[in-house]
């Protein structure tokens, strides 16, 4: 195909990606439904007759396999399981007097009622690229023939398969993986948000459209979830997110500096001794950081001890304390990993730059932030937004330390509550699964507004063939 | 630095001026700040370390150290499994460590090379839906998982195990991206050799890329390894009986109010005893990733 037939679509597809172009295939299904010949055109209805014909008889076969199992499915159960989801199931489970026993009759369960119907529809998707594939290779089929005699055979298709389409072959069971245990579930929980389903509703529940977000953006503090307690978790979510990155990055990169300096001996030795605490499982430490700091923990013990403190320090108890308790924790935790990123590319810095700076007369300061900052910055970019993200969703350490105490009364999110363990707590403790959906989209929300602005302007994002 | 305006100008030798000086200053600076700093970070690993061999059992010891110690709390974490089966969890987490190692491996190495190497039109399509898809908090989908997991019949049982590696496993091909960055410093004038004297796409992935990329296999397949015995949250899910629970839950439920009043000291021997073979693996993960940050082809 040639330049001057592509669409305008294509042609700005085409500047924009550079060399990583790759033009579409010839064999769309436009162009077999108008040129291909009557058993390509039949191929839309019965999938695999064009290749059949065109004596691909495994490919045909399996074509028409799959389009038979799906429409045994979708007239056995699927078409059941479409039609419920609109009211997500009514009957309610029931029980009738037999023989004098209470008989329980099955009720309808809106969560399976919703999972099978979000699968159904992932599966009429993908029953449509089946489709769209289906005329496509068949009219690849009968141009192959037309051209050279006969259609490819299922040993040169394989043949394919290893060479110049051997990422079809590689990305299928990653991909399948991904789409079963990524994407699905998430459709399904996204789904859960517009519906009614907390721990009121366990059995059967309804569609309710945005009033979950109303009631997150409510100001009626009596309810599980309000604006102002929304605004409080983020705020600390925020809060911590910028210290637990900037201070671990900042101290981590002193501390590494300060071990990288010339003349300090047993480098390797001061090394592994911080790393020695990532060897340490992370939750088993915090763990054990947590049963240290408790009131009569060993902290407190020792400290009372030397007699410098008369009472218990509320490292866990008190907000404030709690909350500076966590950061302080979370550099325990973080700056090792730090250290090591940190060293690596320190040592990568080419020599020659520092020994010019130095002959130039510049002063270590001037060094610090004209060479090393602007280098570490630009190689650690994504790094950092990557921790952000990550101490956004950073679970473990506010879990395990804390448990989102201390928690006000009657709240359903405590002090140091992050969103992640906001959401946990909503749906594994108290079954308010769709306000935990709610929660979940909103961090989305927040990420990606984050990370898309910082991200996209990245060195390493816009020109990923840079060190080739 | 400043020796040549010191040598220059004599009367500016102050304490701060003068090189040797100030070196061993900072040198003793630093020392101090190091050694404070070392002890901060090793006091919990110690305080682990000892209070595995505690005599008393006891949450909360009077002493910061314990005063007696006993081999005690190895042997029963071995050999007492009435009320928590230790040896099992840890059969358990090792098979399903194993299995999620290799699949995560085989899943990253495919995708990163796809990514690097391939230009098919979904290529970027693909990196965007996965860049996404990380952003969506993980928890989200637990429940999600678990109701899936249930619906195929995964749940029950001996096959929780089937259920967890799964679910550790399935999802890795979206971390491709340490992977493909390392690809993308192979040269491609290796591939087109190689392709020149008639090797495949295919060939190509495992005759040339593979063995190139073995350092970061070794941290892929530890990295992988390494999932099951630090996940909490989704075992603590998808395991809903104790029969079925990994490392990382026993350890939890030692702390909770009905077992830490016998198990404290015992919870300290099992965070020993799994820290041992991660600590292993970690000296051998660090060593191969430093070798390959300092770049794929050298020469």
């Amino acid at each position: 195909m040639t330049a001057a037939t592509l669409s305008p679509r294509e042609m700005k597809r085409r500047r924009k990606m550079g060399a990583d172009y790759v033009p579409p295939s010839p064999y769309t299904v436009k162009a077999a439904l108008t040129e291909g010949d009557i058993f390509t055109k039949l191929s839309a209805v019965i999938f695999g007759l064009g290749n059949i014909v065109r004596k691909q008889y495994v490919k045909g076969i399996a074509f028409l396999v799959a389009e038979i199992a799906f429409f045994v499915f979708l007239f056995t159960n699927g078409i059941g399981y479409l039609a419920k989801l609109p009211t997500l199931g009514t009957q309610k489970q029931g029980k009738v007097l037999v023989d004098g026993y209470w008989v329980y009759t099955e009720g309808d369960r809106s969560v399976v009622i919703l999972l099978y119907g979000v699968c159904t529809i992932v599966l009429i998707l993908l029953f449509l690229l089946l489709w769209r594939l289906s005329i496509k290779t068949a009219y690849k089929a009968e141009c192959l023939a037309k051209e050279n005699g006969s259609a490819p055979t299922i040993k040169d298709d394989w043949k394919t398969l290893l060479d110049a389409k051997a990422h079809q072959l590689l990305m299928f069971l990653p991909t399948l993986g991904i789409l079963v245990f990524t994407v699905l579930p998430l459709i399904f929980m996204i789904s859960m948000a517009f519906t009614s389903y907390d721990h009121r509703n366990l059995v059967l529940f309804h569609w309710v459209g945005l009033e979950n977000f109303k009631q997150l953006f409510s100001s009626d503090v009596s309810n599980t979830v309000s604006a102002s307690m929304f605004l409080q978790v983020l705020v600390w979510t925020l809060v911590w997110a910028f210290f637990a990155t900037f201070l671990n990055f900042f101290l981590g990169l002193f501390l590494a500096m300060v071990i990288n300096r010339k003349t300090t001996k047993f480098k390797n030795f001061w090394r592994s001794i911080f790393s020695m605490s990532i060897a340490v499982p992370q939750f088993v430490s915090l763990l054990v950081m947590r049963s240290m700091l408790q009131p009569n923990g060993a902290i407190n013990q020792l400290l009372m001890q030397w007699g410098w403190i008369d009472s218990p320090l509320p490292f866990l108890t008190n907000a404030t304390w709690a909350r500076i308790t966590v950061i302080i924790v979370n550099l325990w935790v973080g700056i090792p990993y730090t250290i090591m990123q940190v060293t690596g590319i320190l040592q990568n810095i080419p020599v020659d730059q520092y020994e010019a700076a130095k002959l130039d007369g510049a002063n270590w300061w001037q060094i610090f932030t004209k060479i090393t900052m602007p280098y570490i910055i630009f190689v650690l970019t994504p790094y950092l937004i990557t921790t952000f993200t990550g101490n956004v969703n950073n679970f473990n350490v506010i879990y395990l330390l804390t448990g989102g105490a201390p928690t006000p009364v009657g709240a359903s999110a405590g002090k140091t509550d992050l969103l992640i363990t906001w959401l946990y707590k909503l749906t594994v403790d108290k079954s308010d699964y769709n306000l935990g959906a709610v929660i979940g989209i909103m961090t989305f929300i927040v990420l990606a507004v984050v990370s898309l602005i910082t991200y996209r302007n990245s060195g390493s994002y816009k020109n990923e063939e840079a060190f080739r | 630095m400043s020796s040549k305006h010191a040598v220059a100008e004599p009367e500016r030798r102050g304490l701060l001026h003068d090189q040797k000086k100030r070196r061993i200053l900072g040198d003793v600076l630093s020392y101090v700040l190091l050694s404070v700093l070392a002890i901060i970070w090793l006091i919990p690993v110690v305080w682990v370390f000892l209070e595995s061999f505690n005599k008393n059992t006891k949450p909360y010891p009077k002493t910061f150290f314990p005063t007696e110690f006993t081999f005690d709390n190895y042997v029963k974490l071995f050999t007492d499994t009435t009320v928590l089966n230790f040896p099992k969890m840890f059969t358990t987490t090792f098979i399903v460590a194993c299995f999620t190692c290799a699949i995560s491996v085989v899943f990253v190495l495919s995708v990163a090379f796809c990514m690097s190497r391939m230009r098919f039109r979904t290529r970027r399509t693909f990196m965007n839906i996965v860049l996404i898809l990380g952003m969506f908090p993980s928890i989200m989908a637990v429940t999600a998982i678990y109701f899936i997991l249930k619906a195929m019949n995964l749940t029950n049982g001996n096959v929780t195990i089937i259920a967890l590696i799964l679910v550790y496993s399935a999802g890795t091909g979206a971390g491709f991206y340490v992977m493909k960055g390392f690809m993308d410093t192979i040269p491609t004038s290796l591939d087109e050799a190689a392709m020149i004297d008639g090797c495949t796409r295919f060939q190509v992935f495992y005759k040339i890329i593979i063995p190139i990329c073995k350092p970061m296999i070794v941290y892929q397949a530890i990295t992988g390894f390494l999932i099951p015995w630090l996940d909490f949250v989704m075992a603590k899910v998808i395991c809903r009986t104790q029969s079925n629970y990994t490392v990382a839950l026993g350890l939890w439920l030692m702390l909770q109010k009905e077992y830490v009043q016998n198990f404290y000291a015992r919870f300290a021997a099992a965070a020993v005893v799994i820290s041992i073979p991660i600590a292993i693996m970690f000296i051998v993960m660090q060593r191969f990733y430093q070798e390959s940050m300092s770049g794929s082809v050298k020469g």
